[in-house]
Parts: structure tokens; C-alpha cells; sequence
């Protein structure tokens, strides 16, 4: 059953009427079927277009060559459409280094990103369901933690995994992106919503153990936080940029966004090739992998949530 | 630059014999006071890595490419460290780390002394540099000289290319404002601003966004180049020598009148459109830019020229502005250093260099400088696109012209990079329109660098 | 239905743990929430320990050695103008950025749970968009839009007579507050959507019944409900706010002048450790705005936690 308010809202201290008495706002508002309005869609969508036409310049300038691209009005096209050309030599330059930092990138997603989905569950039920002692010592310290400048931690946690020889490994990225204190957070109150205890104590008085209830009673009760957080976990990890440009060197480790940050200073390089325009048609390659997986994503997660809502 | 059988020879035994009496005496791994070096072994298997930025240096280059040909039983293995700033931080952090340094680094002559002064090179004398004195350009030569805080004095690193000041004008704009020739002094710099500005309201004759320590540093280097005095531990600021102080009094003209464009920062996508389209109509900076104009303001082919750099009175005097050199790691071990000298030689003083200027760096070599053929872009050094670009004008001739007027004396701060940092804080104040005058924001900068340099163990004091 | 309680941080009510002893502590939550922490201490809390402690210390460059100096950094700076120039920029943006753009969220959100929409798929995933896009990109398309040479500023300005400065000094605080808010925009929509989700929909049928119109539904039913979110969406901003870095780092390339190395606490954090070697100072530095960031976050944890609902 998913989450329920509890009952002190505005709605119940209304008085109520009568059942069967005929109600004008009866026909007007029906929350099962509501009427879509086109005004309200043109509305809405001018925050839509603020956030698209971004991504507009985007599309524009990765069918642009590198000539173009400095020379033209940034929303005109250019002479030359030259977007299957780019998409070639992004794969292409550098000896294929883009397909690397690709595959680099899905490595640090999957194992650093799905691992901090991992943590950032369990220890949302835990701290969501059970009553231990420290509890409010380790929310305490996460929250403070997070709340320091993570710049000035960026030096000793490279000493840190310098000594350790870690720098310049994958280890480097992954280590630290396990840790997603935002992940924990949605977590805990997602869990906290959607796991009813009295359901955790009839598990328990069945003779279940801990982690088998975790995993029979509440994960599938979880699924759509599950959903959320490995969405935006999977974002910040994809575009993870801070912490790898200083711990990692060597280029073969570079996830997408370092290598694309490299490619763009070449323009202001004396003598290096600027190759903007495959920034920018790079930059396009990258996002599409995050876009299709919130569109897969969302139809899972609107099943759970269906699901979810029809029981009881 | 080789040496002979016989010298070689003498250096391998006495780096041998000074080798085994310092670990005798449990010299350990830190450089000892007389630096030893061993010889180079060409049936040894050395492998070096270097961090660069530069583009003719890289893993896939010719120089390289020619080097490893050279000497097979070298493996060089490159890094591009992206840009200067990305380099330090990657520097600065592995050696406070004391791992992950490379064996070679570029470092910009600006930089060097901050890296000389705690040790962190290593001193090149014993491998043969100082007889290389006298074939690079003066400037660079004085640049590679450095003492640490220890007072080893020594050649800390080899000039990897040089950037005396030129100006480089859009010949189309200077006419159509009705300027013959280029300015040769500050002051008709000035008068040529106003016309260039008559042009339109987005005709600037050059831009300066206030980020750039560099640019004024240079021009302290070619008016007062006693701005900065450093004897040890002992350092004095002065911004305020009267030469410098004439220029200071200039550029406030320029930007209180809106004659150069504040709002247009270098090294921008707008900054590159403005030179193609000859709104920016001058660049006063280092002889290493042809290659990106060409890269990335091409519009402008055929209208740019290079003159000689203005300066107070017309004659001829000049300073650097960028460059880098290369330099090697005091904590590499001997077998590194030794083979990562051979690769510093090759592509600063032999072939990897000749390969490197047919690949547009701008040379340190004297001999290239004067090589005719260098300075009309013909032969081996034929670059038929840049003289397109500047309209078939001999700039090479020009700039190497500059070279020579580059004035002696100069030095950094041993801790400019940190003191760059503090910059835009203060003098870039007097360029965001809040009021604030260059000259005091300069003497905010200067107050900076005191504050800065006694924190840090020096004795710092401002003049003036 | 059953009711179901919440607690924050471990205040406020909460139900006995039935058939367990309540005088024996209760590790259980350890199993699950171990690893988490395990991870934490490594990645958050020994660099934070470092950075503590060298923030007594003070390295001497000359010397080349680093000494103790006791509580002089932090001495320093309270004495340091760029230090609250800079602390002043982030309070002021999260005076007036993070309340427009949640309220812009939550009206985005409500809009598309409504119904009402056209193709509410599409808004949801566009308005997301940005928040997928690569740092290095927006920097391109901002730097572009915001041109006053030749950018979109510089075609209104041309055709309209304006004179725009998206980079002088009054209004670059207004120009990033908007690259902040279009990148996060979507990514608290999402959150506050998701907490639409799980209203049981019956509670807008008896609400209909009783004759409330939709607004009403909206006010009395959809935003009460969003009190979690709004809680960790705000949280989550103030601590975002407090550590600005990216974007401001991003546009310093198109107005150096005017976005400094100390232009937010965290970039002089930043430039300190990394371009002038002053780490210790920079440490000091950070352990304040953690204080501060913790403070400010609790008063307003505080002040959620005084509505008559348990839930945070």
C-alpha cells in the first residue's frame, strides 16, 4: 500500500456534507478523468522552452564544422552540414579515445553509481525502520559532512589516495562516488513512506530473519525510490567532474566529461587544433545514453507507481 | 648539442666516482651538494614520462615520433596535462603527495622559479647544460637560471620555445582609421586607439579584461624590469618606477575612455571572433601567437601584420610574455634523469626542435632565429599558410628582431603563480567599472604579494 | 487504513518496537547501515579530520616546511574581505534563487501531476534536460547567450536598444542565478513530483465529492503533502548554495574581472589550496562554512519541524 497522509489536513476539519446531496462542482472537477487545457499547455510550456532552447544551440552547432562554429550566429546554421562528419571524427580523433572515455564512463555508472544505490538503500531502510543506538550520530555527521566546502576536502582526500597509490586508477572515481548523501536522504523518507513497520512485524512474527524481510517484504515496496535515486545518482555520477580532474592523469581514465573539458581547451592552446565543434556533437552523444535510460527508467517506475496506488 | 667521446667520457668517470664516494659517505637519494650524473647508456632500457601541454610534444608527434627513433632504447611516454593551470595543480599536488610526479614537466618561465626554489628540479649542469650557453636567446637563457631557497644555483630546466613581444595589427582596420604605420610609442598608441574606436562603437584597437598578471608583468619587464627584486630570502615589490608609471598613466586613458574593450576577455570564443573580424584591431603579445591566429581567427586572413612592440620612446626594448620550459624532477631516479636529459636536449637543442618549429612553435634557439630561411617561412621552415595570413610579410623576421631587444634583468617572483592567483581580486578591480584606478589597484596587488611573501618565509617589503 | 507515523532525525514520535525488550539496545540497524557508513568514514570523514587539523597549521614556502600556528587561519579570516564578500554573494542567492526556483518546481510539478497537460511525458522529461547537460556545454551555450560582442545579448541589444550586461558587476549575481536555476529546475521537479505521486488518488475523489474545485484540491491536499520534499529540496539547496562553485567557475573565463578567485567561499577554498599553495588557510576556511551551512540548515530543519506534522 503506498504512503497515506496522516489525517490532520485541511480536508477533514472542513465540515462534511451530506452523501447524495447534488453537487454543481460535482461535474466540473472529476480528479479521475480532469479535463487537459490547451492555455495551461502553452502556459507551462514557456518553461518548457526556457529549458530547451539550450539544448536547441546544441543540436544547432553539432551539425556545424569548426570554422563554423566560430564564425556563425550561434542559433543560425552553417554553411556546411556537417553533422554525420562530426559524429564520425568524435569517434574517430584522437584514436578513438572518445569510445574509451565512453566505456570509462559507463564503468564509474555502474559499479561506483549502482554501488552507491546499494549503500544509500540499505542504510536508508536501516535508518528509516530501526531505532539503534547512533542513529542520530550518523545523521547528524552525514549531514554535516556534506555540508563542508568540497573543495577544501579535495586536497587531503588526494594525499589520502595518493599515499595509498590509488591516484590515476579507476578506483580513484569510483571510490568516492559511492558515498551519495542526497541518495540517502531520498531514501530514508521514501522508506520511511512506503515500508508500513506493522508489515516489517508480521514478517518477523512469520520467524523471517532481517535481511530476508528486506528483501521479500520491503525492496519491492522500494522499487520506484529505488528508481528515483539511481536516477539522479547515475546523472551526478555520469557527469562526475570535480574530484576526477584532480585525481586522475592519465586520459585512458578519463570519464566523458574530463576528455570532452580537454578536447574544448585545446581552442586556447597556442598551436593546438580547436575542435569545439566535437565538443559540442560529443556533448549530444553523451547526454542520449542519459536520456534513454529516464525514458526506460520512467515506464518502470510509472508501473510501480500504478501498482503501488491500486492495492487497497 | 653532443658532446665529444673525450668529454663524455671524463663526465661518465667523475659522475661515477662522485656517485660511489656520496653513497660511501650514505649520501642517500636527496641532491647532494655537488649534483652527480650518471652517464647515458645506450644498451640500457630507460623509460621517462613527461607532462606537457604543448602540441608539438605530444605522444604522436614528430618530434617525439623522430626521438624514439633515435634512441630506440628510450620509452617516452606522454602526458597532456590540458593547460597550464590543470599542470600546477597536478605538479604542486603530487609533490606534496611525494608520488605520482613525471619525470619531465613543462613549466612556463614564470612558473619556474616557483618550482626551482624548493628543490623540486633537478639541476641540469651536471648533464652538460651550461655548455649550452650562448645558443639560446637571452632572455630564456636567464629564465633557466635559477637558485633554490638552499642556495644551489644551477640550470633548472632548457627553454622549450620563447614569446617576445610583438604587435600584431589588422592592417585593413589601421587603414580604414587612417593609421599608416603602427604605433611605436605607448602614447601613440593612445592617439591610434581614438581613431580606431571613430570606427564604430565595437571597434577597440585591443582588448584587456584585467585576468591577464602576464601581460602587465611583461610590460613591467620591458619598462621597469627591477618590479620585482628577489635575493634569497629577500624580495622587494615596486610598481611604481616612473617609466612604468607613464605607461600605468596611458592605459587608465584607454580604459576610462572606453578605448579598449573591457568586456571581451582573452582566449574567449568572442576574443578570437573580434580579431577575425578586425574590430579587434591589435594584439600586443607573445611570438608564439601566429599559429593560433591562424587556428582560430582565419577570417582575417591576409590583413594581420606584426610590428615591433611600442614602448616609451620609439627605440627598441622588449620583454617576454609566456613561454615554457622543460624541466626535470629532483625526485626522479638517476636512470630517469639521465635519459630524461637526452629527451630535453633532443627537442629543446636538436632535432625534436628543428621538427617543432616546422610545427609552429616559436624557437628559443639563437641559430634558428637568425636562420634566413626561418625568418622568411621558406625551406625548411616553410609555413605557406601564416604567410598568407600576414599578407607575405616576413613576420618571422620580426619577431626574432624582437627577441634581440629583450631587456635583461628581469626576474620573477618565486611564488608568481600564487601571487597570479591574487590578481584579478585587486587590479582587476580597476577594469570592472567599480571605480578603482589602475595605479591603485596595482599597489593593492603589490600589497598582496608582501602580505603573501612574509606568510610564506620571506622578507617581502614594497617600494614606493 | 492505517496511520502510519514519521519521525526526523530521529525526533518526534515514534512507535515501540513491539516484542522486543526495549531495555536491550537494539543493533540491528548497524547491518544495514554499516556499509554506508564504513564508506563515509573513508571518503567524507578522514579528509575532513586532515582538513581540521591542518587548518592549524600553516606552510611556510621558503622553508619548505609547515608549522603550527593555533587558531591564526581562522583569525585571519574574519579579518578577510574577500571572505565575506564572498560569504555575502551565496547568502544572497539563497535568499532569492532557491525560493523562485522550487517555487517555479513545485508549480511545474503540481502541473504536470494535474492532468491538465499535453503531453506531460514530454515536459517531464525536457524540463530535465538541462540538469543531463554536460558543465563543459553550458558553459559554451551560456557564454554564448550572454555575449554582449556577439552573442544573443548582443542581437536583443542591437534590435531592441537595450544596453544588457549579463557580466557587469550589478547584475552577474542575477545572470549565474539563472544558469543554477535552469540546470536544477527539472531535478527538484522530479522530487516533488514523485512525492505527488504517492497521494492516494481516493483522497481527491472524497475531496470532489465534498465539492472542493481543483485549486482547493491543490492547496489543501498537493502542497501539504509536499512538506517532506520542500524540506529536503530546501536543505539540499542551502548546502548546494553554500558550496557554489560550478557555475560561477564556469562563466570566470567570460568575465574575469568580475568573478574573481574569491568570488564564492568555495572558489577562494579552491584557489587557495590549488594556486597558492595556502591549503591550511583554505582548510580553516571550510570548517567555517560547514559551521555556518550546518547552523542555517538546522534553524530551518527547526522550523519545519514546528508544523503540527510529524513529518520532515
Amino acid at each position: 500500500m503506498t504512503a497515506t497522509t496522516a489525517p490532520r489536513t485541511k480536508e477533514s476539519r472542513r465540515p462534511r456534507r451530506a452523501v447524495g446531496v447534488p453537487r454543481a462542482s460535482l461535474r466540473r472537477y472529476d480528479p479521475a478523468a480532469p479535463r487537459r487545457s490547451w492555455l495551461f499547455t502553452v502556459v507551462t510550456g514557456i518553461f518548457l522552452l526556457y529549458a530547451l532552447f539550450p539544448l536547441a544551440y546544441l543540436l544547432i552547432n553539432a551539425t556545424k564544422t569548426q570554422q563554423d562554429f566560430i564564425s556563425t550566429f550561434g542559433f543560425a546554421f552553417g554553411g556546411h552540414f556537417a553533422l554525420w562528419d562530426n559524429i564520425v571524427q568524435v569517434f574517430t580523433y584522437n584514436n578513438g579515445m572518445f569510445t574509451r572515455w565512453l566505456l570509462n564512463t559507463l564503468l564509474y555508472v555502474i559499479i561506483g553509481g549502482g554501488g552507491a544505490v546499494f549503500l544509500a538503500v540499505l542504510a536508508g531502510y536501516g535508518l528509516a525502520k530501526y531505532r539503534f543506538p547512533g542513529r542520530t550520530a550518523v545523521f547528524m555527521t552525514v549531514m554535516g559532512a556534506i555540508a563542508v566546502p568540497s573543495a577544501a576536502l579535495a586536497v587531503p582526500t588526494f594525499l589520502m589516495f595518493a599515499r595509498m597509490g590509488l591516484t590515476n586508477t579507476p578506483l580513484a572515481v569510483i571510490i568516492p562516488s559511492l558515498v551519495a548523501p542526497f541518495g540517502l536522504y531520498l531514501m530514508y523518507i521514501f522508506a520511511s513512506e512506503s515500508v508500513p513497520t506493522e508489515l516489517l512485524e508480521a514478517a518477523r512474527m512469520d520467524g523471517s530473519s532481517e535481511l530476508r524481510t528486506f528483501f521479500q517484504v520491503s525492496l519491492p515496496l522500494l522499487a520506484p525510490g529505488i528508481v528515483t535515486v539511481s536516477l539522479f545518482t547515475a546523472t551526478t555520477t555520469w557527469n562526475n567532474y570535480f574530484l576526477p580532474l584532480i585525481m586522475l592523469k592519465d586520459q585512458n581514465w578519463y570519464p566523458l566529461i574530463i576528455g570532452l573539458n580537454q578536447w574544448n581547451q585545446q581552442a586556447y592552446i597556442p598551436g593546438a587544433e580547436p575542435v569545439q565543434n566535437l565538443v559540442v556533437t560529443g556533448s549530444l552523444i553523451t547526454i542520449v545514453p542519459l536520456i534513454v535510460t529516464f525514458l526506460f527508467l520512467q515506464r518502470y517506475w510509472q508501473a510501480g507507481l500504478s501498482a503501488g496506488s491500486v492495492k487497497e | 648539442m653532443r658532446f665529444s667521446t673525450m668529454k663524455r667520457a671524463l663526465a661518465g668517470i667523475t659522475a661515477v666516482g662522485v656517485t660511489l664516494a656520496l653513497a660511501a659517505c650514505g649520501g642517500g637519494g636527496t641532491p647532494a651538494s655537488t649534483p652527480s650524473a650518471a652517464a647515458f647508456d645506450s644498451n640500457k632500457e630507460y623509460s621517462i614520462s613527461v607532462w606537457t601541454w604543448e602540441p608539438t610534444i605530444q605522444q604522436d608527434s614528430e618530434a617525439v615520433k623522430e626521438f624514439e627513433k633515435q634512441f630506440p632504447n628510450v620509452k617516452v611516454s606522454v602526458t597532456n596535462t590540458g593547460g597550464a593551470a590543470d599542470e600546477y595543480t597536478a605538479l604542486s599536488n603530487a609533490l606534496q603527495a611525494g608520488t605520482g610526479l613525471p619525470d619531465v614537466a613543462q613549466i612556463e618561465y614564470y612558473a619556474l622559479p616557483q618550482y626551482a626554489i624548493g628543490s623540486n628540479l633537478a639541476d641540469l649542469t651536471p648533464f652538460g647544460a651550461g655548455s649550452l650557453e650562448g645558443q639560446y636567446t637571452p632572455g630564456t637563457w636567464t629564465a633557466i637560471n635559477q637558485t633554490t631557497a638552499k642556495g644551489a644555483a644551477g640550470i633548472y630546466a632548457l627553454p622549450m620555445d620563447s614569446g617576445p613581444m610583438a604587435l600584431f595589427y589588422n592592417e585593413e582596420t589601421f587603414q580604414k582609421a587612417g593609421i599608416d604605420t603602427p604605433p611605436t610609442t605607448w602614447d601613440q598608441f593612445y592617439e591610434d586607439a581614438k581613431k580606431i574606436h571613430a570606427l564604430g562603437d565595437n571597434y577597440y584597437i585591443t582588448s584587456d579584461s584585467g585576468n591577464d598578471a602576464g601581460y602587465l608583468t611583461s610590460i613591467m619587464w620591458q619598462l621597469s624590469p627591477g618590479a620585482f627584486k628577489v635575493d634569497g630570502q629577500n624580495v622587494t615589490v615596486d610598481f611604481t618606477d616612473p617609466n612604468f608609471a607613464k605607461f600605468v598613466e596611458v592605459w587608465q586613458k584607454l580604459i576610462d575612455e572606453d578605448l579598449i574593450s573591457t568586456s571581451i576577455t582573452g582566449w574567449s570564443d568572442e576574443w578570437f571572433k573580434g580579431l577575425a573580424d578586425g574590430t579587434l584591431a591589435s594584439l600586443p603579445t607573445g611570438a608564439w601567437m601566429p599559429a593560433n591566429l591562424l587556428a582560430n581567427s582565419a577570417d582575417a586572413s591576409g590583413n594581420f601584420r606584426v610590428a615591433p612592440m611600442p614602448s616609451l620612446d620609439g627605440s627598441p626594448v622588449n620583454a617576454e610574455n609566456g613561454g615554457s620550459s622543460l624541466a626535470v624532477m629532483a625526485a626522479s631516479p638517476a636512470d630517469n634523469q639521465v635519459a630524461a636529459y637526452k629527451f630535453l636536449e633532443f627537442v629543446s637543442n636538436g632535432d625534436g626542435a628543428k621538427l617543432r618549429v616546422q610545427a609552429g612553435n616559436f624557437p628559443s634557439l639563437q641559430s634558428t632565429l637568425d636562420d634566413p630561411a626561418f625568418q622568411s617561412s621558406t625551406g625548411d621552415y616553410a609555413a605557406p599558410d601564416l604567410l598568407k595570413y600576414f599578407g607575405n610579410q616576413e613576420y618571422n623576421k620580426v619577431l626574432a628582431e624582437g627577441a634581440g631587444t629583450v631587456n635583461t634583468g628581469w626576474s620573477y617572483l618565486p611564488y608568481q603563480v600564487a601571487a597570479n592567483s591574487k590578481f584579478a581580486d585587486t587590479v582587476g578591480k580597476a577594469y570592472n567599472k567599480s571605480g578603482t584606478k589602475l595605479a591603485d589597484g596595482l599597489s593593492a596587488w603589490a600589497d598582496a604579494i608582501v602580505s603573501y611573501g612574509n606568510e610564506q618565509g620571506y622578507n617581502v617589503t614594497k617600494v614606493g | 487504513m492505517t496511520t502510519i507515523t514519521h519521525d526526523v532525525a530521529g525526533t518526534g514520535a515514534s512507535r515501540p518496537a513491539p516484542k522486543l525488550n526495549r531495555r536491550r539496545k537494539d543493533w540491528r540497524g548497524w547491518g544495514f547501515v554499516g556499509p554506508f557508513v564504513l564508506v563515509f568514514l573513508f571518503v567524507f570523514i578522514a579528509p575532513l579530520v586532515y582538513a581540521l587539523a591542518s587548518s592549524l597549521f600553516s606552510y611556510r614556502a621558503f622553508f619548505d616546511e609547515t608549522v603550527f600556528v593555533g587558531l591564526s587561519n581562522y583569525l585571519k579570516l574574519f579579518g578577510d574581505p574577500l571572505f565575506w564578500s564572498g560569504l555575502w554573494r551565496v547568502i544572497l542567492v539563497l535568499l532569492i534563487q532557491v525560493p523562485i526556483m522550487l517555487a517555479i518546481a513545485m508549480f511545474l510539478a503540481i502541473a504536470i501531476d494535474s492532468g491538465r497537460l499535453h503531453g506531460s511525458n514530454f515536459f517531464r522529461l525536457s524540463v530535465f534536460l538541462p540538469y543531463l547537460i554536460p558543465t563543459v556545454v553550458a558553459a559554451l551555450m551560456w557564454g554564448f547567450m550572454y555575449g554582449t560582442n556577439y552573442g544573443l545579448v548582443s542581437q536583443l541589444n542591437g534590435a531592441f536598444d537595450w544596453h544588457l550586461n549579463p557580466f557587469a558587476n550589478r547584475w552577474i549575481l542575477a545572470s549565474i542565478s539563472n544558469v543554477i536555476t535552469w540546470t536544477y529546475v527539472g531535478y527538484n521537479m522530479l522530487i516533488f513530483y514523485s512525492s505527488l505521486r504517492t497521494i492516494n488518488t481516493s483522497l481527491y475523489e472524497a475531496a470532489a465529492i465534498d465539492g472542493a474545485n481543483e485549486w482547493q484540491i491543490v492547496r489543501s491536499i498537493k502542497i501539504p503533502h509536499l512538506r517532506g520534499s520542500i524540506a529536503i529540496t530546501t536543505i539540499f539547496s542551502i548546502i548546494g548554495t553554500f558550496q557554489l562553485f560550478n557555475e560561477p567557475s564556469i562563466m570566470q573565463k567570460m568575465a574575469p574581472s568580475v568573478i574573481t578567485n574569491s568570488f564564492t567561499p568555495n572558489m577562494y577554498a579552491y584557489n587557495l589550496s590549488f594556486s597558492s599553495g595556502q591549503q591550511e588557510y583554505a582548510a580553516a576556511l571550510a570548517i567555517v562554512m560547514g559551521i555556518i551551512t550546518v547552523a542555517i540548515a538546522y534553524v530551518v530543519q527547526l522550523r519545519g519541524l514546528n508544523t503540527n506534522e510529524g513529518r520532515g
